[in-house]
């Protein structure tokens, strides 16, 4: 089965800046066809043409599963990455044309809860903007709680009051605003599932609140795209394909591995959906397991590798692909 | 042109039969002399013109017999259709889904037409002109998945996915082989599979659960499965064991090639967009034993697949009883030339 997801031919329909560091992208079907229909909490996989290499980022969609004319995604700025972020924000202009996946949804509601209640940290609001527009026309029960660094920082923050008043809590950290999390935990009615988007600080912290606190791990979700991490370079022998390689320090493995020709699968190329697994037959050195697949006995083994974010360092390294 | 749609039996008189053209394109599925249980997944893409990959969703000359049918199995036992109270969007998934590959596939017998939220679905051979609001339960006769379901030909299972598992919360069961959805509703994967043998080899299961949770939208797949039963009945239910059970201690050397039908199913396996679930149509392709032999590829090739066939398996697919019987009949149709590689008929 050839990898990923099919892909949809669009045209940037309106680049919108949003506040000093998220711009917001709008994209139509090049066919004037309707986009294909997707649910709360999906992404699509930009593909950004950057000179000789193809940068491939998953974003959320953000608009309303209801309107399938145009997708919507946030961008946030970051300065200290990989260039994906900047390229969008640089060189994307209305009437681009470019590649996008698929919708694919890895953080989806789960439609027997009988309340949602919603955490959200700076960028990561951009799933519940679709996921909120989602329940609101079912009259579904959620409650959204979104932390951002200033209120200039908080994205669509006012759009989400205007629309959902009450149901939206806002904190912001520069007045020291901190979500009561053990007390909004204990107080949910049974049936209520809980999701989180945001750093990785924040996931880990609400997810160990509500083990701490008794909640059970199947009501409990969270999306978190780790972005491949800059490193050292470092070198891989692909066993079947017969192909020495070098991952540069703003590379992923993945891309690496993709750039020698090889056609991996992949999903999601945020080490969460599994897709992209690779056993390690040989190894001489330390792996940075930067993934959420993996178990963390799977991590101590150095049998398997997910190469959409995770690194090398040492001798020398030997994959199965 | 259009389907000629035959007016038989799956029940009782069983008239049920394959036209001439209808038995060339049946899914033969065995491609060599011999069969291994494998997770046999690919693609579903569009196949040859003719053959039952024409369209998606395959509509055949048998639709509105097997429509009666399953319309009969209902009033009998409601119970075969069931969704849990979450898997309401997901039956409209798949009301969409259906209509809209039926109607690209059968122009001439089905016309969708959209303005917003408000439809119109034209099914000409069951006589069907609704207009109805999508999304609104009040405006179609039945639950949503139930409405397209008494329509389309197959079972139809619905799986929510959650927790890296797959749930089997809804889904429209009439003709299925020997299992039960009354059972089997809000089992997750590895539930209710359990009853498989020579599957102690977890790992297959392990594999295939990890593909199916990432069947992408836009992007379905199919596998094949088989199985053989005697008279075309298409409810092979637990509930009616005790009516399709006996048959199989009916099989004499007379009355084989009219009695002993073989079982094809194909399961393709799509991403539900709306719900995130994901749906299994099981379309199931009967065919006796008299038409499949009018093919002498398959004739011969069969005979050695049911001749080899591991005891284990002959037990799991309930053949013990008639495997004598059918071998021996069909051994006087194979000259022991070779078979030509794939499925289909010389
Ligand atoms: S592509 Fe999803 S884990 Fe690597």
């Amino acid at each position: 089965m050839s990898t990923g997801t099919t892909k949809l031919d669009v045209v940037v329909s309106d680049v919108v800046p949003v506040n000093e560091l998220v711009t917001r992208f709008h994209f139509r079907r090049r066919d004037g066809q309707l986009l294909p229909t997707f649910s709360g909490g999906a992404h699509v996989v930009v593909e950004m043409r950057d000179g000789e290499r193809t940068r491939l980022n998953p974003y959320s969609l953000m608009g309303s599963p209801l309107d399938t004319r145009e997708y919507t995604i946030s961008v946030r700025r970051d300065d200290a990455g990989r260039g994906g972020s900047l390229f969008m924000h640089r060189h994307v202009r209305r009437g681009h044309e470019m590649v996008i996946s698929y919708p694919v949804n890895l953080f989806s509601l789960d439609l027997r809860a009988r309340k949602h209640l919603m955490l959200a940290g700076g960028i990561g609001i951009t799933p519940f903007m679709a996921q909120t527009a989602q329940l609101a026309a079912d009259g579904g029960n959620f409650e959204l709680h979104y932390t951002c660094r200033t209120a200039s920082l908080g994205t669509y923050a006012d759009l989400l009051r205007q629309r959902y008043e009450r149901r939206v809590r806002l904190y912001h950290d520069d007045r020291d605003e901190r979500i009561e999390l053990d007390r909004l935990l204990s107080s949910q009615p049974l049936g209520t599932h809980l999701y989180v988007c945001g750093p990785s600080g924040m996931i880990g912290w609400v997810c160990d609140r509500a083990a701490a606190l008794g909640w059970p791990a199947e009501t409990v979700h969270f999306e978190h795209f780790a972005a491949p991490q800059p490193g050292a370079p470092f070198d891989v022998t692909l066993a079947v394909s017969g192909k020495t390689i070098r991952v540069g320090e703003q590379q992923s493995l993945l891309e690496a591995i993709e750039a020698a020709g090889v056609d991996p699968p992949y999903l999601c190329r945020g080490g969460v959906c599994g897709q992209c697994e690779t056993n390690v037959i040989a190894h001489d050195g330390n792996f940075i397991h930067n993934d959420h697949w993996l178990s963390e006995e799977e991590h101590r083994s150095c049998k398997k590798i997910m190469p959409c974010v995770s690194r090398f360092e040492g001798r020398s390294l030997v994959l199965e692909r | 042109m259009g389907i000629t749609f035959r007016k038989e039996t799956f029940r009782d008189d069983f008239t049920f039969s394959n036209s001439p053209e209808h038995i060339r394109r049946f899914p033969f599925p065995f491609h060599e002399d011999s069969y291994m249980y494998a997770v046999n997944i690919e693609p579903h893409v569009l196949g040859p013109k003719g053959s039952v990959l024409e369209n998606l969703i395959d509509v055949d000359e048998h639709y509105v017999a097997e429509m009666q049918d399953r319309a009969l199995v209902l009033a009998e036992d409601p119970l075969r259709c069931q969704s849990l109270p979450h898997m309401t969007l997901a039956g409209w998934d798949l009301l969409e889904l259906l209509m809209e590959q039926q109607a690209l596939g059968y122009p001439e017998h089905f016309t969708l037409t959209r303005d917003g939220d408000k439809w119109r679905w034209i099914n000409r051979p069951l006589g069907i002109d609704d207009s109805f609001t999508f999304g609104d339960v009040s405006t179609v006769p039945y639950g949503p998945m139930e409405y397209i379901t008494r329509q389309s030909q197959g079972d139809f299972c619905i799986l929510d996915q959650r927790d890296g598992n797959l749930w089997m919360d809804a889904g429209m069961v009439t003709t299925q082989a020997d299992w039960s959805l009354d059972f089997d509703i809000g089992m997750n994967f590895f539930e209710w599979h359990a009853p498989v043998p020579l599957a102690h080899e977890k790992g297959i299961f392990v594999r295939a659960l990890k593909f199916l949770t990432n069947i992408q939208q836009g992007k379905p797949a199919r596998r094949l499965n088989w199985t053989m039963t005697i008279n075309p009945r298409l409810d092979t239910s637990p509930e009616n064991y005790h009516k399709w059970g006996p048959d199989r201690a009916t099989v004499t050397p007379e009355n084989v090639g009219d009695k002993v039908h073989l079982r094809v199913e194909l399961q393709s396996f799509w991403r539900l967009p709306r719900s995130n679930g994901i749906v299994f149509p099981i379309r199931c392709y009967l065919i006796k034993m008299d038409e499949l032999v009018t093919q002498p590829k398959w004739a011969r090739r069969l005979h050695r697949v049911i001749r080899d066939l591991p005891e284990e398996l002959a037990n799991y697919k309930g053949l013990t009883r008639y495997r004598a019987t059918l071998v021996e009949w069909l051994s006087k149709l194979d000259d022991g030339s070779p078979t030509s590689p794939g499925f289909g008929p010389d």
